[in-house]
């Protein structure tokens, strides 16, 4: 993170550069002051998964700015979740839980919701788990 | 889980993602761990206080920085296309509580790993999970030069509810925290389905 310069005398030579220095956009200049997402108010947790909407309409691409294009990028690939996005669009959560929001409302996404707590997977699921951990 | 995941075979169409969290002390060796069995280098994801922090309060002496960041690191397993499992390593700092509610929500389980030298580190965890009735298991890293304990003494030291897994590891190994996720994932599966007894009986 930047921090105020003014009156902390440094030595010479140890200016900060690039990711040294901080970002240069605000988070909150990304998400437009917004800390959550829009009026659907949905809360994505960090293992949700984010998948393109293959029939999704083309959007005007005046609506999403460069953030909104990288997660784009980035779920083209594949199915991606939520932390994944953050760590690939080095960005922070809570910027990429109020840019999925918007993206989810244009309709160029959909996002799974996660697991509530009072239903775990069945045991088939478990079972297929520990095998698959056994196989690996 | 609703999202729609037309390649997965089976007929199985929906994408589903599990969690698990793994815990312990200061330089315990849970990012370690993840690295070990992720198939993915670990990734960084990053948190603003600021924005998530509405239950901390008590930013006195941090001196008007407002934007602090907490880091987390988490891997992935793909157990097959439409199953994956995400292990997040847990901030170690007691102040970033309020992170731990939203990372254990609808968490299959935890792994809290142990070092017997400081076995103290891993109070507030076990304390934690114990609370919230989230299925754990006690990893104890060997590391090298410490004196090997066995589980039960570790268990005991731990004051752990019966039942509670004590399993000897090596974080940096692949096999060793293979073994670890199995053994929660299996307790995890017990735990499950005492519950269901539970509430039906």
């Amino acid at each position: 993170m930047t921090e105020d310069m003014r009156g902390t005398p440094r030595e010479e030579g140890t200016q900060w550069y690039d990711n040294e220095a901080g970002p240069l956009v605000r988070p909150y200049a990304m998400t437009g002051g917004r800390t959550r997402p829009g009026p659907t108010g949905v809360r994505f947790d960090l293992i949700a998964l984010v998948t393109l909407d293959p029939g999704a309409p083309g959007v005007d691409d005046a609506l999403l700015g460069p953030e909104h294009r990288a997660l784009i990028g980035l779920c083209r690939t594949e199915t991606q979740s939520v932390a994944e996005l953050a760590a690939g669009a080095d960005l922070p959560v809570g910027v990429v839980r109020v840019l999925l929001g918007d993206l989810l409302e244009l309709g160029c996404v959909t996002v799974s919701r996660s697991v509530p707590p009072a239903q775990l997977p069945d045991e088939r699921i478990l079972r297929e788990v520990i095998e698959g951990l056994r196989a690996l | 889980m609703v999202s729609e995941h037309s390649d997965a075979p089976g007929g199985e169409t929906a994408a589903l993602a599990l969690k698990i969290l793994v815990a312990g002390g200061f330089g315990v060796g849970k990012t370690t761990l993840v690295g070990a069995v992720s198939e993915i280098r670990p990734l960084r994801t990053e948190e603003l206080l600021s924005e998530a922090g509405q239950s901390v309060d008590d930013t006195d002496g941090v001196d008007h920085k407002t934007t602090t960041t907490v880091a987390m690191d988490f891997g992935r397993i793909t157990i097959r296309s439409g199953l994956s499992l995400y292990l997040f390593g847990t901030p170690g700092q007691d102040r970033f509580w309020f992170l731990w509610d939203e990372l254990s929500q609808g968490a299959l389980g935890a792994v809290v790993l142990a070092d017997t030298r400081r076995l103290e580190d891993c109070f507030p965890a076990v304390d934690y999970f114990e609370h919230r009735r989230i299925p754990f298991v006690v990893a104890v890293n060997c590391f090298a030069g410490a004196r090997r304990h066995g589980a039960p003494d570790v268990s005991r030291a731990l004051d752990l509810d019966r039942g509670t897994p004590v399993v000897l590891c090596d974080a940096r190994d692949r096999d060793s925290g293979k073994e670890v996720l199995i053994r929660l994932v299996e307790y995890a599966g017990r735990m499950h389905t005492a519950r269901l007894l539970d509430s039906v009986g």
